[in-house]
This record gives structure tokens, C-alpha cells and sequence, in this order.
């Protein structure tokens, strides 16, 4: 808290934070999370945190990939960026409702909408817009990970057997030792029959095909 | 056999539509029966995969294979080297596309880089305790500093002022003495005192009570404890303060009036001296300040240089005991003698250009200068303390398309014997930035390719004919041998450095890089117009310059000429087939609308401006591109001026006698945002009096639609892209129903908000904005459709297509974005569809399409909230036009996303009928997918990104995307996958290799099957034996029969 009073020396300063109890502890650590101070020529700073879980022992700093991370304040009206720590504020935020997003690649976060209010200098609200979901404090965490590629799958012999090639050949193996089969449950005085009609007939979609197929054996 | 078999097979292979190959015939039937099996499997796969939601996919290993990324930052304004310490050495520029980047200075690749918010301009930047890079941005009142090595920003200050003032930054030089000296940032008329450890804000000393003084300078003399600020009262007074530096306590304040008033900044040439131009410029004030008083002196400039008129300027180059000044005649450097006396010392031509003092070891300082010669440039760096003679002289060679030089910046190292070498970081008139050392250029950054206006592309030349034959069989090895290396790749055969050659072959593939049209059209030359005036043509394969030209029709004027279009101006396709396409630049020579035009026509293919034609008499306020071309396929182009008159180009009488004609069919519109009021204009058919040439038409106003200007101010307009294909005017929709597009190149988007939220978003409650669009037909001024949403408030970003707009906005009430379609049908066609009515003739099919008849139109639109902010939208183009579309989003992280326009469909419904299902109709959500794989810049970012352009390619399915900003990004995207070619993954070592076993095993088959009946033969009494024989010998009896049967015949 300190830190912020600092950071406006000679202007009235009022921090109210909005927590509940059980992140009061929480908030020792954590200072202001939500902070709307005054500043005199009537904007108001708004304070906020970016926080990517699984990064540092007590969730403390940001990742290699982070170091480009941007924050945006109503479409990028005003652009910031982040502390190590992961604190970022804007300036000079005129009351209002506002809209903040972050965009650090490989992260989906929600844009946070934060309602800075004139007549109630402190009051602050803000709530995810994708979930509507409310925050008590402006400590922002990413919704998933993006990954912007296809996972290519490892080879393996399924990948072959579904490929259409894969499948010409599964059907060749089922009709090699299905056919057989078929044909043994067949009564062996029909098979005789069956091959000397052919004999006999031929193969007239093949012979039709020929050149010069005309002729029959 | 299964004599049900046999049949089928002709028939399935007839049905499938594709005739079987020759060698089809020569195989056994199972292969046929295999082979109609695999023409049917894949059109099974299809319909499975077209079932799915088709995304912009990629494999990593995937990545520049197609698609290319360049990084740039812009024009460099602020250099600060670092090259104290061993280890890296790097140079920290600010540059005018609000960049600041760390750069490598033995290649100038990017280190590190931040593009800052588009009003946070960057003011000054600087390096404080040699680790960290201070930044002073909007107007002074944000201070932040950076992680040298990384660029993490470290920590950030908000400096407050009463009045907005310049800003000016002082960091402690002199590490050694103090660390914790502050840093000194004067800014809103205060002087702030900030920790340059961890931005800690120390103290403020607020000048604006202290009357209206203006600080010009500030000033840290090493050592000492006090920092002085030199400034002007209402430009009449000098005054001085010295100020402590740990508590910004007042200690002195010293001032004296000058009634002559001043122009321009008060220079310091030592600790206690100061020069200053008068109001008039023609005198120059020496300002010595002598125990606390201040004594002002003043020269003539006319007698320290004869001849000399006004436009006098300081030069702010600070060098001790020096000052140079700029006349229109030539720079003068004029010494300050001890005693106060100036004394000329050089002249030199204006075009050179000067660098800052560098401070070399005690006392002495050097700097350089550049001067242009033919061809080359001449860089001398000179000792302050020895101005008679040049340090050092470099003449380097330099390419005549890179312009003046701009800027220079110098940084000096120590040689290995102890003496100093110099390098020069300089900034060219195309905004390129040059290493210049020992007299070559180390590296070079074409960084005009930050700030690209317009884009336009052109087709590659083909190929001459005549190839010779040691190297088709050359490339067909090599074909081959990559193809076998990526057999091995794809069996996991493959060693490390064999997967390493794979990629190497797949990214380094020469045929994406040659210089000849492709039967594919995926080779085109990007053209693209730069803010520095400068043409480039970048090749689609790879992203390399092929040429660049910078304009001279831009150059030939002392005013500031900028490139504002860039049109097709010849594309010959049919006959002057010798001539090389050109593309059509305008510009304008000043900052008004009214300033006269400049044009010239460059050759596509070897970037010659063939024609200067600048600058020319009348303003260009909108260039139209007619659908009419000469003899010579030149597009005729109408220029409107400031006047609404239009002037004609190419001006030849066959252009005017073709323009004469179609006249009556000429429309166009302004929009003037400002008034509300959009208006559409005619040419006027008589040529009346007045008009300066033949080619030069008078307009008349048609119509008018005027928005109430206390509800509706326009924020947005956007129109179709005059070379859209449409493939059919008729959509089929569920139960076999057609519906007629309204398919108008007229058609115009327009939207407007209330005055209340124009602002930015928060600056408005729900209750008074309200977002109102309109379709407007540009030739009759009719509204065809209007839609208001309340509660929504601008930036719109929108895209018209077809008979579609998509649009996005901010839903206030809901505090999230949207994006609305509305899709626009013709109902007067809606009848055609009784096919009884056809046959008698009751149809109006044959009615011409005319953009005066009063259409019966139906519009159906539908919203959905999206979650990003928007830069840029656009929508994929192919060739015919029928390959179904995705809409290019530009998100706010630099982001291109490619969304299926399926989802903004509005007959989308929550729970759709079968009907609707069979159709491809997705369900209703209240939010647009956000689908990662589908970003086609997948993990890079188009930083600054501004504009999306698609290009169709000659292929269908595909479309060439091109994205650009501070960035350029490249690549090609297939809406419905490739359904017309096979993938460059596709292994044809892997098909040859399968045909092959094909083949073999026929033979082994046939020659198994001649055996078995042989034996059959012999044993054919024995029916017995037959029927125990094992099942293998009758499967190998039953496959070889056709074959047999074939044998027979051909005996």
C-alpha cells in the first residue's frame, strides 16, 4: 500500500480495497489488489495484477512467454505493461465503466470489465465479462492456454490402417481370408456349378472391357 | 466366387465419375473391387471431415512453410548505444511507429521490443545505471524503465503535471560518483525527481505557480548536487533556477527580460552560456550567466555571415563551446569564445547532417557529419577541440533508393591500439536504419516496412520456355531424394540429421521462391507503398524485397509529399501482353486536402517509375478505379479534387473518348464524416467553359443523405471490394427453397452513433448511446436497409461481402463486444422459382440487374457477442468465388483469426431442424467460438497490425492472406481445405512405393496362379484331390481367375 500512496505524493490519495474476510490475509501479502485512487485532475488509477498459475513457488513471476504481455484499457485506448511481479496500473482513468483485457500469447484471458465510480470515490466492481463471474479483487488469471498448433500424433500403425491405403488393404486381407471361408460353408456341388457357368460365360464385364474382348473362350 | 461382385464393380467405378486408370484393366478384380473401394473412400473421408467445422490448422513443423513472418520497428528517432560493458553490444532505439527495441549491433537483429499504445508517443529514451532503459512517454507524464538485457519492464512511474508542457529527461551520466541520484524528468510544468531504482517518486517542484515559465533546458552538472533549469517567461524573460537535487528545494532564481522576444529553444554551449534566436530570426542572444546576473549580448547574424536570409534555426546538436546554425544558404558553425565573442568557424552544405556531441574521454568530445556525394555518402567524424581537421573521413557507397540521410547517431570504441574507432547508426530518408563501420555498411534494416499504406499485387512473369535437360534431371533427383527422405521421416526411419535435411528441404523449397508465375498463383509480388514514400515489391514466397524504388514524383517538392493510394493501373492480360503490369501511385505534397497531387506509374516487375507525373495542378481528395480499360489495358482512373471536379487519367484522347461514352454511368459518393452527410455525384454530361483540360469533368451532386447531427454522427463506412467474384446469386436453403442474394457493387455500410459515444468506451452510459447502420445504395441514395442497436457505441470495424456485412461493436448494455451479420436478399427474384412460371415465361430472369430499379429487398441478421477487441477485418477472396469464406479478424493482440462465416449465419437457430442440420446450420450460441488453432498467424504476432488484404490464388480453395502493421505477415489460407490439390505433406514416394508392391504382387499372383493351373490340369480327374486341397491354393485359385480367363483370351 505504501508503495502506491508513494507513487502519488501530493495528491489526496484513498484506497479502498474490497475484500472479503477470508482473502484478508490474503491481502497483507498481497497489498491492494483493486485500488482506485484520485488523482487531482480528476482521473482515477486503477491497480490491478496478472497472475499465471504454475509459474514461480507462491505464484510470483511470469514466464519466459509473458515478457511481451500487454494490457489493454478499453480497446487500447491506453496500453501498459507488466511489472516482474505482475502488477500493472493505469493512469488518469476517467470514471466510468471500463474494459481491460491482457493478451500474453499462449493465454486466453476474459476481458475484465471495472466500474470506476464518480459519486462514490473507491467503489469498485469489476467482473469477467465471458462468465459475468465478479471479482473481488483485480487479480486477473488466464481461462486456458492457447495452443496454436496441432499436436501431429506419433506414428503409429492405426494412423496406416485408417489411411484410405491402410484401408485398401485391410479390405484385400478380409476378402483373402473371408472368401475362403465363404466359399467352404458353400455346398461344394454349388461352387462346381457356379465355376463352370463361369467357365462357360466367362466374364463378360471384364470381356466387355477388352480390346478386342468380343471374342469368349 | 460371388458372382454378385462382378457386376457392381464397372458400375461403381462409372458412378464415382472418375475414369478408372489404363492399368486397372491388367489387374485382378479384387484390385478392381479394392480400387472402386478407395475412389469411394476418400469421398467418405471427405463427407466425414466436412461434417466437422473445417479450422485453419497447423502443425508446428508446419511453420514457414507457407507463411512468413519479418519484424520491423520503424523510423528510428532516439539511439542509445550500450557498449560499455563486454558481452553484447546493443543500441536501444524509439523509434516513430512508438517501438522501442534493443538491437543487436553486430547484425541489427531484434533483441527485445515493445510496441506502446498508440497516444503513448514516446518522448525521450535514455539508459540509467547501465542495466536499465528509461523510457518518458505521453507527453512526459509516464516514465518506465526496462530490463536492458530481457526487456521486462522493471517498474513504472505516473508523473502528474498542472499544464501540459514538453517534456524533457535527464538521467545521471556518472555512475560512480552517486548511485541514487534521481532521475530528472521535467514534464506538465514540473520538475519530478524520480529513484532510477525502483521509480521510486522523490520530490516535485511545480513551476506553474512560479508564473508561466517554460523550461528549455535542464541541466546536471557532474558532481554537484544542484540541477539548474533554463526557461522563458511569455517568451519575453530568461529565467535560471537551481534546484537541490535531493529535496527540490529552490536555491536560486536569477532572471533577466528580453524584450525582442524569442524563437525556437535556448541552446547551452557550456555550464553558464546559452544561445537563443530572437522573434525575427535574425538575431542571434548570447546568455552568460556571471555571479548570479545575467548578461544577454546580441549579434546580427548578417554580420557574422553575409548573404544569409531568414528560416535561421538552431541546430540542437549539443557540442561544448559550439553551436550550429542552419541558414538557407548552408550550416554555420560558430565558436563561442571565452570572452563571449562568436566567431565563425565552417560552412557547410544544409544537406549535411550532424550528430550529437559523443563524449570521449575528459573534455573532449567528437561528433560527425554527413555529406551526400553521387552514389555514396562521406562521413567525417571531428574532435570539438580540433575543428580545422576530420578525425576520421569514411566514404561509403550507398544505394540511390535509400534517399538523404536523416539522422545519425555515433558511438565510438577503443581499438586495439589504444585509439578510437567511430560507428555510426544512420537513419535514411526511406526510413531505413545502416550500420556504418570502418567504412562499410555492417548491417542494414529496411525498416519503412513498418509503415505500410496501401498493398497492392501483381502477377510474376512466366516462365520462358527452354529449360535444359541436365536440369530437369537434376530436380527430378533431387525430387526424388527428398521424397525418400520424407518416406523415412514418415516410418520413424529417420536419424536427426536426416529429420534436420527434411525440414531444411521443406522450408528452403526453391519453387516457392522463383521469380515466375506458378500455375498455382500462389507467386505474386506484394506491392507495397510506405509512409516514406517508398515503393517495395515483396516476393509472396519467401517475403524478400525484390525491388524497391523510392518515388521521385514524391521528392521533387521542398513540401512534405506523402503516398496516400495505391492503384493497378496496367494488368495485361490480353493484349499488350510485351508490357510489364504497373501499378498507379498518388500522393499528395502537403499536409491539406487541397495540396496538389502527385502520381506516378511504376513498372511491377522492376519497380521504374515509367511515368512522373508530379506534382500535378488539382488536389486528390478519392481516387476511383472504372471498370473500363484502353486499348492498352491501362485502367482509367478518376481523380476528384477538392473542387468535386474530376480529372481524368491516362490522359489520352482514346481514354476521354472511352470515358465520354460510359459518363452517364459514372457514380461515385463522399462521406463527410465531420457534416453527417453522405452525398452521391454524377459527371455532368456538357463540358462547360471553365475547365482547365479535356480531361477534366465537372460533377454534379445527385443525392444526398443528411444524418441529424444532435443523434447520429458517422464513425464508419465501408464498401465492397471492386474485384470480388461472386459464384451464384441463388442460395439453396433447407426444403430445396432458393434465395436471391442481393448481390449490388453498390452497396454501401454506414455507421453512425450518437454524438454522446463517440468517445472511447466508459465515456458513455448505455441509456444515451445508440449504434444505427445503414445499407446505402451509392448510386440512388436509397436506404435499403437500417438497423439500430441501443446501447452499443463505436469503434465499428466491418466487412461487405457478397450480399453480406459483418460488423463488430461495443455492446454497452452487456459491457462486452458483439458482431452482427446482416445478409441482404433480393425478393423481387424469390418468385422464379415456379418452375411452371419458367416454362410459360412468367419470369423476370431475364430483367437486367440495374441500380436504379427500386429492389424489394429482405434483410436477416443476427448478433453475437465476441471477446476481443478488433483492429481489423476482413474476409478471405478466391478466384470463382466458391469456396466458402472465413472472416480475418485482427484482434487486439495482433492477432489474424480465421472464423468460419458459418457461424455468423443468421439462420442459425438453438435447436436446429434436421432440414437445418443436413444444411451444414450450426446451432445457435450466444458467443463466437474463439478456436486457437484457427489464429492463422498461429504463435507470432503482427505487431501494430493495421490492415488484412486477402488475394485470391489461381487455386480455388486457397487465398493468400497478408496482414501488416508494424509487422508483415504472410501466408495462405484454404477456408475448405485443399479439395482441389493434395497437400505439399502429400508423401509420393509413399504412393510410387505402393503401386509398385502393387504391381509385384500381381505378377507373383499371376505366375503362382499359371502354376496352380498347371497342376490343376494335371490333376483334373481328381476332383477329389481339389476340394482337399488346402484353402490357400483355392483363395490363389479364385484371385487368379480373371487373370487366368485374360491369358486365355489373349492366346
Amino acid at each position: 500500500m505504501a508503495a502506491i500512496r508513494r507513487s502519488k505524493p501530493n495528491s489526496p490519495t484513498l484506497l479502498l480495497l474490497l475484500l472479503l474476510p477470508q482473502s484478508l490475509l490474503l491481502s497483507l501479502f498481497v497489498c491492494s489488489s483493486v485500488a482506485i485512487a484520485t488523482g487531482n485532475g480528476g482521473g482515477y488509477t486503477i491497480n490491478g495484477r496478472v497472475k499465471i498459475p504454475g509459474f514461480g513457488a507462491k505464484g510470483f513471476g511470469l514466464p519466459v512467454k509473458a515478457n511481451n504481455a500487454k494490457v489493454m484499457l478499453n480497446g487500447g485506448q491506453q496500453v501498459t505493461f507488466l511489472k516482474p511481479d505482475g502488477y500493472f496500473s493505469f493512469h488518469n482513468v476517467p470514471a466510468g465503466t471500463h474494459l481491460i483485457e491482457v493478451d500474453i500469447i499462449g493465454y486466453f484471458f476474459s476481458p475484465v470489465r471495472v466500474d470506476v465510480s464518480a459519486r462514490n470515490p473507491g467503489k469498485v466492481q469489476a467482473a469477467l465479462t465471458e462468465n459475468r463471474r465478479g471479482l473481488n479483487e483485480l487479480v486477473l488469471e488466464p481461462f486456458k492456454e492457447e495452443e496454436y498448433y496441432e499436436i501431429r500424433e506419433p506414428f503409429n500403425i492405426m494412423n496406416i490402417v485408417k489411411s484410405p491405403m491402410g484401408l485398401m488393404i485391410g479390405f484385400m486381407v478380409v476378402v483373402v481370408f473371408l472368401m475362403p471361408k465363404l466359399v467352404e460353408n458353400m455346398d461344394p456341388e454349388e461352387i462346381r456349378k457356379a465355376q463352370e457357368e463361369m467357365r462357360n460365360q466367362g466374364v463378360p464385364s471384364l470381356a466387355s472391357l477388352m480390346p478386342g474382348g468380343g471374342r469368349s473362350n | 466366387m460371388d458372382p454378385k461382385v462382378i457386376p457392381n464393380t464397372p458400375k461403381h467405378a462409372s458412378s464415382s465419375q472418375i475414369p478408372p486408370p489404363p492399368f486397372s484393366l491388367f489387374i485382378p478384380t479384387n484390385n478392381l473391387i479394392a480400387m472402386a473401394m478407395a475412389i469411394k473412400l476418400p469421398l467418405i473421408l471427405l463427407f466425414f471431415s466436412s461434417s466437422l467445422i473445417p479450422t485453419f490448422s497447423l502443425f508446428e513443423d508446419q511453420v514457414g512453410l507457407m507463411d512468413w513472418h519479418q519484424r520491423y520497428i520503424g523510423k528510428v528517432k532516439h539511439a542509445v548505444f550500450h557498449t560499455q560493458k563486454a558481452g553484447r553490444k546493443r543500441v536501444v532505439v524509439s523509434t516513430e511507429e512508438n517501438v522501442i527495441a534493443s538491437l543487436d549491433l553486430r547484425r541489427g537483429e531484434i533483441f527485445w521490443r515493445h510496441v506502446l499504445g498508440a497516444n503513448d508517443v514516446v518522448d525521450k529514451i535514455d539508459i540509467a545505471l547501465g542495466k536499465y532503459v528509461i523510457t518518458l512517454s505521453s507527453e512526459g507524464s509516464i516514465l518506465r524503465a526496462w530490463n536492458l538485457p530481457d526487456g521486462q519492464m522493471v517498474w513504472e512511474s505516473f508523473l502528474s503535471g498542472s499544464k501540459s508542457s514538453k517534456a524533457l529527461l535527464t538521467v545521471p551520466a556518472n555512475l560512480k560518483v552517486d548511485l541514487d541520484s534521481p532521475i530528472i524528468v521535467y514534464s506538465g510544468a514540473c520538475i519530478h525527481a524520480i529513484s532510477s531504482i525502483d521509480g521510486e517518486y522523490l520530490w516535485k517542484k511545480d513551476f506553474a505557480s512560479e508564473g508561466s515559465v517554460d523550461v528549455h533546458q535542464l541541466i546536471l552538472p557532474g558532481g554537484s548536487d544542484v540541477v539548474h533549469a533554463v526557461g522563458v517567461t511569455d517568451s519575453s524573460q530568461f529565467d535560471t533556477y537551481e534546484i537541490h537535487i535531493k529535496n527540490g528545494g529552490l536555491l536560486k532564481h536569477t532572471s533577466a527580460s528580453f524584450p525582442g522576444g524569442i524563437y525556437g529553444e535556448i541552446l547551452p554551449i557550456s555550464g553558464d552560456r546559452f544561445v537563443v534566436l530572437d522573434a525575427s530570426r535574425s538575431v542571434l542572444v548570447l546568455i552568460t550567466i556571471e555571479n548570479g546576473q545575467i548578461h544577454l549580448e546580441q549579434t546580427h547574424i548578417s554580420d557574422l555571415i553575409h548573404g544569409s536570409s531568414g528560416n535561421t534555426v538552431i541546430l540542437p546538436s549539443k557540442l561544448s563551446g559550439i553551436f550550429s546554425l542552419r541558414t538557407d544558404n548552408g550550416i554555420v558553425f560558430i565558436k563561442v569564445t571565452d570572452e563571449g565573442k562568436l566567431n565563425v568557424m565552417e560552412k557547410v552544405d544544409k544537406t549535411v547532417v550532424i550528430s550529437d556531441a559523443l563524449p570521449l574521454s575528459e573534455g573532449e568530445q567528437a561528433f560527425a557529419l554527413v555529406q551526400h556525394g553521387d552514389g555514396k555518402i562521406e562521413l567525417s567524424v571531428r574532435l570539438v577541440h580540433d575543428m580545422s581537421s576530420n578525425h576520421l573521413k569514411e566514404t561509403v557507397k550507398m544505394d540511390h533508393e535509400r534517399g538523404f540521410v536523416h539522422k545519425i547517431f555515433i558511438n565510438n570504441y577503443v581499438r586495439t591500439d589504444r585509439s578510437h574507432g567511430f560507428r555510426a547508426l544512420i537513419v535514411m530518408e526511406d526510413h531505413s536504419l545502416l550500420l556504418l563501420q570502418q567504412g562499410e555498411i555492417v548491417w542494414t534494416r529496411d525498416d519503412g516496412l513498418a509503415s505500410v499504406i496501401d498493398v497492392a499485387t501483381s502477377e510474376l512473369p512466366v516462365e520462358k520456355i527452354g529449360v535444359s535437360v541436365a536440369k530437369v534431371e537434376h530436380s527430378l533427383f533431387e525430387w526424388l531424394k527428398g521424397h525418400m527422405l520424407k518416406l523415412k521421416g514418415t516410418l520413424m526411419l529417420a536419424t536427426p540429421d536426416e529429420v534436420a535435411a527434411i525440414q531444411k528441404i521443406r522450408l528452403q523449397s526453391s519453387e516457392k521462391s522463383r521469380m515466375t508465375r506458378d500455375h498455382n498463383g500462389f507467386r505474386r509480388l506484394l506491392i507495397l507503398l510506405t509512409r516514406a514514400g517508398k515503393l517495395y515489391a515483396l516476393h509472396t514466397g519467401d517475403g524478400r524485397v525484390v525491388w524497391s524504388t523510392l518515388l521521385q514524383s514524391l521528392r521533387t517538392t521542398s513540401q512534405q509529399c506523402a503516398g496516400i493510394k495505391l492503384h493497378q493501373w496496367q494488368v495485361p492480360h490480353h493484349h499488350a501482353l510485351d508490357n510489364n503490369p504497373s501499378v498507379l501511385v498518388v500522393g499528395r505534397c502537403g499536409l491539406s486536402l487541397t495540396s496538389p497531387s502527385a502520381l506516378s506509374i511504376v513498372d511491377a516487375y522492376t519497380g521504374k517509375e515509367l511515368q512522373n507525373m508530379g506534382p500535378v495542378q488539382h488536389s486528390t481528395v478519392q481516387v476511383i478505379s472504372l471498370p473500363f480499360r484502353d486499348s492498352s489495358e491501362q485502367q482509367l482512373h478518376l481523380l476528384i479534387d477538392a473542387d468535386k471536379r474530376a480529372h481524368l487519367y491516362p490522359t489520352t484522347p482514346e481514354a476521354a473518348h472511352i470515358f465520354q461514352r460510359e459518363s452517364e454511368n459514372v457514380y461515385w459518393y463522399s462521406v463527410e464524416s465531420e457534416a453527417g452527410i453522405l452525398r452521391g455525384y454524377g459527371v455532368k454530361k456538357s463540358h462547360s467553359s471553365d475547365t482547365p483540360s479535356e480531361y477534366c469533368f465537372e460533377t454534379r451532386n445527385l443525392w444526398s443523405v443528411v444524418f441529424p447531427s444532435e443523434s447520429e454522427k458517422i464513425i464508419g463506412t465501408v464498401t465492397r471490394k471492386p474485384n470480388e467474384v461472386v459464384h451464384t446469386q441463388a442460395k439453396v436453403i433447407a426444403d430445396e427453397d432458393v434465395m436471391y442474394k442481393y448481390i449490388s457493387k453498390n452497396m454501401l455500410f454506414v455507421a453512425t452513433v450518437s454524438p454522446k459515444a463517440s468517445g472511447p468506451i466508459g465515456s458513455a452510459t448505455p441509456d444515451e448511446s445508440v449504434l444505427v447502420v445503414y445499407l446505402v445504395d451509392t448510386v440512388t441514395g436509397r436506404i435499403l436497409h437500417r438497423m439500430t442497436h441501443l446501447g452499443s457505441q463505436g469503434p465499428v470495424h466491418a466487412v461487405l461481402s457478397e450480399n453480406w456485412v459483418v460488423y463488430h461493436y461495443f455492446n454497452l448494455r452487456a459491457h462486452r463486444y458483439g458482431m452482427s451479420i446482416i445478409e441482404i436478399y433480393d425478393q423481387s427474384r424469390a418468385e422464379n422459382k415456379d418452375i411452371l412460371k419458367l416454362i410459360v415465361g412468367k419470369h423476370n430472369l431475364t430483367t437486367p440487374v440495374s441500380s436504379y430499379s427500386r429492389p424489394e429487398v429482405t434483410t436477416k441478421s443476427q448478433s453475437y457477442f465476441f471477446t476481443h477487441s478488433v483492429k481489423a477485418i476482413s474476409v478471405t477472396s478466391t478466384a470463382k468465388g466458391i469456396t466458402s469464406k472465413h472472416l480475418l479478424i485482427g484482434t487486439i493482440g495482433d492477432q489474424v483469426l480465421a472464423l468460419d462465416k458459418r457461424f455468423v449465419d443468421p439462420r442459425r437457430s438453438l435447436n436446429p431442424t434436421q432440414a437445418d442440420k443436413e444444411e451444414g446450420l450450426l446451432p445457435l450460441t450466444d458467443a463466437l467460438p474463439i478456436i486457437p488453432q484457427s489464429y492463422v498467424t498461429h504463435s507470432f504476432k503482427v505487431e501494430g497490425l493495421r490492415g488484412i488484404e486477402t488475394v485470391p490464388a489461381k487455386l480455388e480453395s486457397t487465398s493468400l492472406v497478408f496482414a501488416y502493421g508494424v509487422d508483415l505477415f504472410h501466408t495462405r489460407i484454404a477456408p475448405s481445405r485443399t479439395y482441389d490439390s493434395l497437400t505439399e505433406d502429400f508423401n509420393y514416394a509413399l504412393l510410387l512405393l505402393t503401386i509398385l508392391a502393387l504391381v509385384v504382387a500381381i505378377f507373383v499372383t499371376w505366375v503362382l496362379s499359371e502354376r496352380k493351373d498347371l497342376q490343376d490340369k494335371w490333376s483334373w480327374p481328381q476332383t477329389q484331390l481339389w476340394l482337399q486341397s488346402s484353402s490357400e491354393q483355392r483363395l490363389l485359385n479364385i484371385c487368379s481367375t480373371p487373370v487366368n480367363m485374360f491369358v486365355n483370351q489373349n492366346r
